[in-house]
């Protein structure tokens, strides 16, 4: 490769070539909105976040209780059975300490966010959802940790509701 | 089934960006590779072109678009994706063809032009998160490595310091290589260690950055290659793919499953029982410098944990008892997704052809594996080849 | 066997809104950059000459599809071209009427192999396939070494 190739191609540009507009370039934004159908086991999981609750699936075969709730259990290959309510209660599995917001941007103060495993569903399922009323010192995984809620009115019917989880107050388990 | 050798590959500089159009990166790495097999197009009977989202190139239907510069003018021709599996996937698909005894001489062309996404591709990186569960929560993509590489170092007990090691090694093997874009010979574990924290555990050196370029390799059938007497080829011996469920929070991320599942998949073609053994060396996919431990032990060349720790002992050196991303990797040579190819599957066949150049590793080589990992930690893509 | 519950009353089902949109600036590429720069400095376009399958492409590229040939050499397309195919636009990209409708062609050029579609800059009732065009250019200030460098086609002779 190294012996026979001299030349190798590719013709490298700086951000201020096409800043500065040393080279020619288009720009373009395409208008590409969704309303995505939520469907069924959906719509009912943000109907519950809504009332407060935490809503799960199960399947009778395998004997999961399935979270988030699906409508057909993807290793059995067949439609879910029954609703069942799961505690908003759980434990940290894993988190990160975020200094990026979503464009990649720095930000100051990082973000706590990780994936809790919830009481209730079978063992490690999960959601993820940022951490609150902790340092990035004291997160670790293995914490005990409940949702914090919204109050009622401003609940919208989105993982949202739960402003996010927070250490599982001293004495409870 | 037919068998199936590699007999040519090439590939652009890899880049921030690049001026050239997607079309035409696709036709310098492709008309590389023709020439390194010694063929023309008219030799090519079909064509697979791979290649990561339409949204980084910003031009839907990639595949179609591309379709030119890749050889594909009225010729059967077929795009495949499976996220960044692709870098890995794009040869399987390839192999199909010849495989199958449909075609004697198949090009497999990867690109991607991440530049075009302003103000960064991370922007288009967040529709791959799911819209109700995830995106409301404004993530960036790399919440999702920070996560899996906190869980994996929790499980395992692994320190950054050794983590940071893949990081070094493989920006100073990439120095030997002509398209890389990080190479640095002189990077050392506290520089990796003091670069800034972008969601902890994950510092800046850490990660691979996204990369504009294109790869292609020329596969063929064994009558073919032993017809035109042709002496660069390296066999495809072994392939294996395999995908998990996009519920990724039910899953304990410390351990890629479906990298095991296509592994096993492969060593079971390519007779493999004790790969740690008979696997010569490494290129399993690395955008992050954990991934290429949590990799290694996903292809069941190092056991459960046991990666960092011959890392640590030099053993994945290039000139250790399994050299491991010999090429420089992701994070040595760049990221431009699907076309990573050429230090996966490219890297394969110039050590197996002897003609890696500065790059070339000591001991003899007979057998290698390039792995590539892909969607919301669902994929996992491997292909054994042997010379 | 499909799912055991079915929502029948539309209103209990919900559903996110949400967008797939970023920003793209696209580089003209290596042969883009010759064409658009010859369209913006000299007000000419160009095509790429493939002297082994004897053909002109226009617009200008890096290579020959065919015969995969690396193109280097570049021709001066003709000023005056033809309508090979025209349509009629009522709606605009969103869907939204136009104010007054909008004739696009299909413009090729003799000895040249491609085209451009662009503006045809003539009333409908007065398009037709075959018409003889030039391209009518804004002034060297104006461009900028894009498409819409060229404001449109105009009949010969206008």
């Amino acid at each position: 490769m190294s012996e026979r190739i001299t030349k190798w191609p590719g013709v490298e540009l700086s951000a201020a070539d096409l800043s500065e507009g040393k080279v020619t370039q288009t720009r373009f934004r395409p208008n590409a909105k969704y309303a995505w159908s939520a469907g069924e086991a959906m719509s009912r999981f943000l109907a519950e976040l809504q009332d407060g609750r935490l809503i799960a699936r199960t399947c009778h075969s395998c004997k999961r209780t399935l979270f988030p709730p699906r409508m057909f259990c993807e290793e059995c290959f067949r439609p879910t059975d029954t609703w069942t309510y799961i505690q908003d209660t759980g434990t940290i599995e894993t988190f990160s300490v975020s200094y990026l917001d979503t464009d990649a941007k720095r930000i100051p103060d990082p973000i706590l966010v990780g994936v809790i495993s919830l009481d209730g569903a079978s063992p490690k399922m999960g959601m993820m959802h940022y951490f609150g009323e902790m340092t990035k010192e004291e997160i670790r995984i293995g914490m005990r940790v409940k949702a914090v809620w919204k109050p009622w009115e401003e609940r919208r019917g989105s993982v949202l509701d739960i402003k996010y989880f927070a250490p599982l107050p001293e004495g409870k388990k | 089934m037919k068998t199936v050798g590699v007999i040519g590959a090439g590939m652009t500089l890899f880049r921030r960006r690049l001026q050239e159009t997607g079309k035409e990166m696709c036709f310098e790495a492709t008309k590389m590779a023709l020439d390194s097999a010694g063929l023309t197009r008219a030799d090519v009977d079909m064509v697979v072109n791979g290649t990561a989202p339409d949204a980084f190139d910003g031009v839907h239907m990639k595949g179609e678009y591309l379709a030119d510069g890749c050889g594909g003018y009225r010729k059967p021709y077929t795009r495949v994706f499976t996220g960044g599996g692709t870098g890995v996937f794009s040869t399987i698909a390839g192999w199909w063809h010849v495989a199958s005894g449909l075609a004697d001489v198949v090009l497999v062309v990867n690109e991607e032009k991440m530049s075009s996404c302003q103000p960064h591709p991370q922007s288009v990186f967040a529709h791959i998160w799911d819209p109700i569960l995830d995106r409301p929560l404004k993530p960036n993509l790399v919440w999702i490595f920070a996560m899996e590489m906190n869980r994996y170092m929790h499980v395992h007990g692994v320190k950054k310091e050794d983590i940071a090691r893949v990081a070094v090694k493989n920006k100073r093997n990439a120095v030997g290589h002509p398209c890389a874009q990080l190479a640095d010979p002189n990077i050392t574990v506290d520089d990796v260690l003091a670069s800034e924290v972008m969601a902890w555990p994950v510092q800046r050196l850490d990660i691979s950055p996204p990369s504009d370029g294109a790869s292609a390799v020329v596969l063929a059938s064994e009558d073919f290659i032993r017809r035109r007497k042709i002496k660069d080829r390296a066999w495809i011996s072994g392939v294996g793919w395999c995908i998990d469920s996009t519920m990724w929070t039910d899953r304990d991320l410390y351990f890629p499953e479906y990298v095991a599942r296509a592994a096993k998949q492969a060593y079971k073609m390519a007779k493999i029982s004790d790969p740690r053994r008979q696997i010569d060396f490494a290129e399993p996919y690395d955008p992050f410098d954990y991934k290429e431990l949590h990799h290694l032990e996903g292809l069941l060349l190092a056991r459960k944990g046991e990666a960092p720790i011959l890392t640590r002992e030099g053993v994945t050196e290039r000139d250790g008892d399994l050299p491991v991303c010999p090429s420089g990797g992701l994070m040595g040579v760049g990221n431009p997704i699907a076309a990573t190819m050429g230090q996966k599957i490219g890297e394969l066949f110039w050590q197996l052809t002897n003609q890696a150049g500065k790059r070339q590793i000591p001991q003899e080589v007979h057998t290698g594996v390039a792995q590539a990992w892909g969607d919301l930690m669902q994929y996992g893509s491997v292909v054994v080849m042997s010379s | 066997m499909t799912f055991l519950e079915r929502t029948t009353d539309a209103r209990k089902l919900r559903h996110w809104e949400g967008n797939m949109e970023a920003d793209y600036i696209y580089t003209s590429g290596v042969a883009g950059e010759r064409f658009f720069v010859a369209l913006r400095d000299q007000g000419k376009m160009l095509a790429s000459r493939c002297a082994a399958c004897g053909l002109d492409y226009l617009p200008a590229r890096l290579f020959c599809e065919d015969c995969f040939a690396e193109l280097t050499e570049f021709v001066d397309v003709p000023q005056e071209g033809r309508v090979a195919a025209l349509t009629v636009a009522h709606l605009d990209r969103e869907g939204v009427r136009l104010s007054r409708p909008q004739v696009w062609a299909f413009v090729t050029f003799q000895g040249i192999r491609g085209g451009l579609v662009h503006r045809l800059l003539v009333p409908p009732g007065r398009a037709r396939v075959g018409l003889a065009v030039r391209p009518k250019l804004k002034a060297r200030e104006d461009r900028v070494g894009a498409i819409t460098d060229i404001e449109g086609f105009e009949p010969v002779g206008s």
